[in-house]
């Protein structure tokens, strides 16, 4: 390493590896990634470009820069599996054997048909579910596997599932944050779906979550006279200490309309076949048991 | 043939005072503007730390919002000050060990102006709502392009500057600061021109890239320029080579192999095998923090202790120190088990303040303490407050670092419980990020003086070297000298 062109090349070749490595693969693995239907329920795109009043919002969630205490990337830490019974079968005594063979407990044969379909393992993993649903498969009986994913995250309610990069595909700016001060909003439209609720967060943080560390955003709102004809949309249940004085009102701006138009767009409970989940529908909907 | 290389190199000698006089143009610009970022970063820093203690402290603009506070603190603390100080004492070094005066001063000060002027409209633009989006390069494109004309006018004629050294062969300050400015055009510029174009790249990818940009950034640049300033410095102030140039050999190779693909954490909603080798890399870069402790420690020895050592070698012994527990910290959490506690978390934070003001800047002060008074041939004008500074700094960091790291952690472990609700977790670790606003403040204070000091020796120099001049020039002439 004495001389100049050598220390050159060293940073000349280390750099293009990395640069190959994580500029130019991504870009040629995701960078044409288009809307698929991917989404293992629905027959229809994933993921739906957001509505332009979102888009809108996006551009303010960027300049404020909401995206330094709120992350959009919800993690998973493994997938659960219920094994529900859908049909016991003509020979329950064999199906009570195999339920007793893959330790899944002691049923009695006779009662097996009642109250169908029913789980029979709950939070299982997904190599005893499958040994499970074969061995019932063989005695004649059918069963379904719903999914359902766990984690500190998803328990917190924050999402039904992982994110993944198909959530973002049809995004620019691209803001996944770094940072929780705050909760995670990957599926806040899911979550919170009242548009009320989130202006009044807006405007006053405290006036819906107690003692929350939310800065409050009154430049997104504009505080008026109510005169003979008050505005529609203005901030309705603001609680005492935070409503305006009597004879005003607090008046959303554009910019409120279109951040929180942002928020509800924000939603990622797909089920896609990287990130599989059974929904919560009616027990009769179709699930997404993989191909036996 | 003998004899004319002989006086060619005789006649090429240029003298140690007439090198450093040929650094005064462009390090004054670079460092004196430098300074008034760190001053700008500080207190924007302060005042969005100050908002974890009142939440609807100063929102009642949109341009003082947490949103935009933060960012131009950040940026005023990487581009105002980090880098452009990287660039001036990386100046000064590559002159002095090249035995060469600078080329182009003026031009690398003309670099230093389109760079302050990018970044003053850069700032202004993130407070008026123009950010990106992206972390570490929250400077619109209207910035970005002064910002980038400005390095291509410092980066050339540094590195035109390395050419023209004496001494061929290149020891280990100049292998770091060769690369690095090769690597800063080269990640800023991919950075911005697929995140900024006309039409920029789409979904994660964009993340992605900006990953890759935050790591080469922080660990590499930041490792490499910090790192070149700190052996120089080592090897000056104990007057002996560096233990073995072998182990330094072994740093910079970690650095470039490893870091560059550093930062991508587990979680992150990519495909698997990206944030899988970022979390190898990054777990790698152990070593690199491992061979820098060995190798300063066996060049000291007991040495470090015993010297009575004068205030520059105080804040690079700090920095250096804080370079290894940096990226100790940042290699362990990339470690899956960890990173499921640490990312998200005030963790981070701590991490990246300890790296760019506990290693970076701290090791940059301690330059400018010591070229400064070389360069301009006169003393600080209160020694005493460079001793001040030290202590400000490095208590300060340590009152940031500390309590983010510990509350970090706490932070990380109520987030795995989902029976904590997120205004009870947010909660819990404000209390350690209150404790860390004495840190701000007592940084302030520290930058204040560095400021105050070099604006004092500005107007010293001015005094001394233009006034006599000035006066000269509009003095009356005494009628009899004047020749018919």
């Amino acid at each position: 390493m004495r001389y100049g062109p050598i220390v050159f090349l060293a940073a000349f070749l280390t750099l293009s590896a990395s640069w190959c490595g994580f500029v130019l693969t991504p870009q040629i693995q995701l960078g044409r990634a288009v809307q698929e239907t991917n989404s293992v329920v629905k027959a229809e795109l994933y993921p739906q470009g957001r509505p332009g009043l979102a888009r809108a919002g996006l551009e303010v969630y960027r300049a404020d820069g909401c995206f330094y205490c709120h992350s959009q990337q919800v993690d998973q830490k493994k997938t659960l599996v219920d094994v529900f019974l859908t049909d016991a079968g003509k020979t329950p005594t064999a199906v009570a054997q195999a339920l007793e063979d893959a330790h899944a407990g002691t049923f009695s044969a006779p009662g097996l048909a009642a109250g169908l379909p029913k789980p029979v393992l709950r939070n299982a993993t997904m190599e005893s579910a499958s040994v499970l649903a074969s061995l019932l498969k063989k005695a004649g009986a059918t069963a379904e596997l719903h999914l359902a994913p766990a984690g500190p995250d998803i328990e917190r309610g924050w999402g039904a599932r992982r994110t993944v990069a198909q959530d973002f595909i049809s995004d620019s700016t691209v803001m996944l944050g770094s940072q929780r001060v705050g909760p995670d909003l990957a599926n806040v439209g899911a979550r919170l779906p009242d548009e009320n609720w989130q202006l009044m967060h807006l405007y006053a943080p405290r006036s819906v979550t107690k003692d929350s560390p939310m800065p409050s955003y009154p430049f997104l709102f504009e505080r008026r006279k109510t005169g003979q004809h008050p505005a529609p949309d203005a901030l309705q249940q603001l609680p005492k200490e935070f409503a305006p004085p009597a004879g005003y009102e607090i008046v959303p701006k554009p910019e409120a309309r279109a951040l929180v138009a942002y928020l509800l767009s924000l939603r990622s409970d797909t089920p896609l076949y990287e990130a599989p989940l059974t929904p919560p529908a009616p027990p009769a909907a179709a699930t997404n048991a993989p191909a036996k | 043939m003998n004899a004319t290389c002989t006086t060619s190199s005789a006649s090429d000698a240029v003298s140690t005072v007439e090198i450093d006089a040929s650094c005064r143009v462009p390090l004054f610009t670079l460092f004196v503007s430098a300074a008034v970022w760190l001053v700008v970063a500080s207190v924007f820093g302060l005042i969005a730390s100050l908002k974890f203690h009142s939440p609807n402290l100063l929102s009642g603009c949109a341009w003082l919002t947490y949103g935009r506070v933060h960012p131009v603190a950040t940026n005023a603390l990487l581009y105002g000050f980090a880098l452009q100080a990287g660039f001036g004492v990386a100046l000064w070094i590559i002159a002095r060990i090249g035995q060469t005066r600078v080329a182009q001063p003026w031009l690398i000060a003309v670099g230093g102006k389109l760079w302050n002027f990018g970044l003053l409209i850069g700032i202004l633009g993130i407070l008026g709502g123009d950010s990106t989006g992206f972390e570490n390069l929250e400077i619109p494109s209207y910035g970005v392009v002064f910002l980038f004309l400005g390095y291509l006018l410092i980066g050339f004629w540094s590195l035109v500057t390395l050419h023209r050294r004496q001494e061929r062969a290149l020891g280990p300050s100049q292998w770091f600061l060769l690369a690095a400015f090769f690597w800063f055009p080269w990640i800023y510029f991919t950075a911005n021109y697929l995140l900024l174009a006309h039409t920029p790249i789409r979904g994660v990818t964009q993340a992605i890239v900006d990953w890759w940009y935050i790591g080469n950034l922080n660990l590499v640049w930041f490792g490499l320029v910090g790192l070149a300033v700190a052996f120089y410095f080592i090897e000056q102030l104990m007057n002996r080579a560096l233990h073995s140039r072998y182990l330094a050999l072994f740093t910079f190779w970690t650095i470039l192999l490893f870091a560059s693909w550093s930062g991508i954490p587990r979680s992150a909603p990519v495909p698997a095998w990206i944030p899988a080798m970022s979390t190898v890399a990054t777990v790698l870069t152990l070593v690199t923090a491992l061979s820098v402790m060995v190798n300063i420690y066996q060049t000291c020895g007991r040495g470090c202790s015993q010297t009575e050592n004068p205030p520059p070698g105080k804040f690079i012994a700090f920095g250096t120190g804080a370079f290894v527990i940096a990226w100790l910290m940042n290699s362990i959490s990339a470690i899956p088990e960890v990173n499921a506690v640490t990312n998200f978390t005030w963790y981070t934070v701590a991490q990246w303040q300890l790296n760019v003001f506990g290693f970076f800047a701290m090791t940059m002060f301690g330059a400018i303490y010591y070229i400064v008074p070389r360069v301009t041939g006169m003393e600080w004008p209160s020694a005493k407050s460079v001793g001040r500074h030290f202590w400000l700094a490095a208590i300060g960091i340590i009152l940031i670092a500390l309590p983010l790291a510990i509350g970090g952690l706490i932070e990380g472990v109520h987030w795995r419980n989902p029976k904590l609700t997120n205004v009870d977790v947010a909660k819990n670790a404000l209390n350690f990020l209150r404790v860390s606003t004495i840190g701000e403040v007592l940084i302030l204070l520290g930058n204040v003086l560095l400021l105050g000091n070099l604006i004092g020796l500005s107007v010293r120099y001015y005094k001394i070297h233009f006034v006599p001049v000035y006066k000269d020039v509009t003095a009356k002439l005494d009628p009899a000298e004047v020749k018919p």
